[in-house]
């Protein structure tokens, strides 16, 4: 890994922070920007799942990834706390590796 | 407020520690890893960056993704800055800790000092727990396989854990849908990476207004 991702990152994750709080303020911003901008989170962060539970690389892949985070998924419904949703996610991925 | 707080920074030190070996088998040092948590401090961007790199995907695209995740943390502050006081060097530093997790503790108090205080202290604690957590994992990283311990189902658990409760809405579902299938749709023939990037596509979503709930009334269209 490279330091520019480090120091890109670092910086641009920082600007975002610094625009909305210190420099947007509190001013408003349009609404259809303020509805899209929520959703980024479900959109991205539900592709991430799909892809560290179905690939590996740019193949799909079924095997126990699959299976820890369907308990996940069943953990999160149940509203278990957030250490019990990744405990459980990796403690059944790794049983069935091992089996 | 407290003991969430504890339970909170409990879960984020592990999360931390996966980060930490993960971090480090994807091919980053020690160093790289933990400036990562202590200067980018937000755990998505973070995770979705490593998991880009260790696929074996270009710098650009691993950026893109981040960044992307990233960008909600400024709606946070656009929420945060209505409810926190103070100088200009304080704003500057709430900033850093304006993630996720800070935002919901603070939010969910009664007042303003309640909120004041649920911020600060969630921040802080999530900033020792999260970068404790990672030092640990990125120098135990090498000692051991993450499959082993199932620590490459962590990361996507994790986020399991923090989409969920946006799955409430409606129009979330239907972003995380249309998110899930252009990334499985252009997976195997796009970059690796990009994928991740067009996902955002399901945003748009939100470009339409939200339909008023009924008000029992039978409405007429032209």
């Amino acid at each position: 890994m490279s330091w520019t991702l480090v120091i890109v990152l670092a910086l641009g994750a920082y600007a975002f922070k610094v625009t909305g709080l210190v420099i947007l303020g509190g001013r408003t911003l349009p609404a259809v920007v303020e509805r899209c901008l929520a959703l980024i989170p479900a959109a991205v962060v539900t592709a991430l799942i799909v892809k560290d539970t179905f690939t590996t690389g740019q193949d799909l892949a079924l095997d126990a990834r699959a299976a820890g985070i369907a308990v996940a998924v069943v953990a999160a419904w149940r509203k278990a706390p957030l250490i019990v949703v990744i405990v459980l996610g990796a403690a059944v991925t790794a049983l069935l590796r091992h089996v | 407020m407290v003991v969430a707080c504890l339970t909170l920074s409990g879960a984020v030190g592990v999360f931390g520690f996966s980060f930490g070996v993960g971090s480090v088998a994807a091919g980053a040092s020690v160093w790289q890893t933990c400036a990562l948590s202590l200067f980018v401090f937000t755990g998505a961007s973070q995770f979705s960056a490593m998991s880009v790199i260790g696929a074996g995907g270009s710098l650009g695209s691993a950026l893109g993704g981040a960044l992307l995740l990233a960008a909600r943390n400024g709606v946070y502050g656009l929420a945060m800055s209505r409810r926190l006081d103070g100088s200009l060097g304080r704003r500057l530093l709430a900033a850093q800790l304006t993630i996720d997790e800070t935002t919901a503790m603070a939010v969910a108090q009664p007042n303003r000092r309640e909120q004041q205080i649920a911020f600060w202290l969630t921040g802080f604690a999530l900033l020792t727990f999260w970068n404790v957590g990672t030092l640990i994992g990125a120098l135990t990283g090498s000692a051991i396989d993450p499959r082993t311990f199932g620590l490459d189902a962590a990361f996507p658990a994790g986020f399991v854990a923090m989409v969920w409760p946006l799955l409430a809405d409606r129009r979330a579902r239907l972003a995380a849908a249309i998110g899930g299938m252009v990334f499985l749709a252009t997976v195997s023939f796009l970059p690796i990476g990009v994928p991740i990037l067009l996902s955002v596509v399901g945003v748009l979503v939100g470009v339409q207004r939200p339909v008023p709930p009924p008000v029992g009334t039978e409405v007429s269209r032209p």
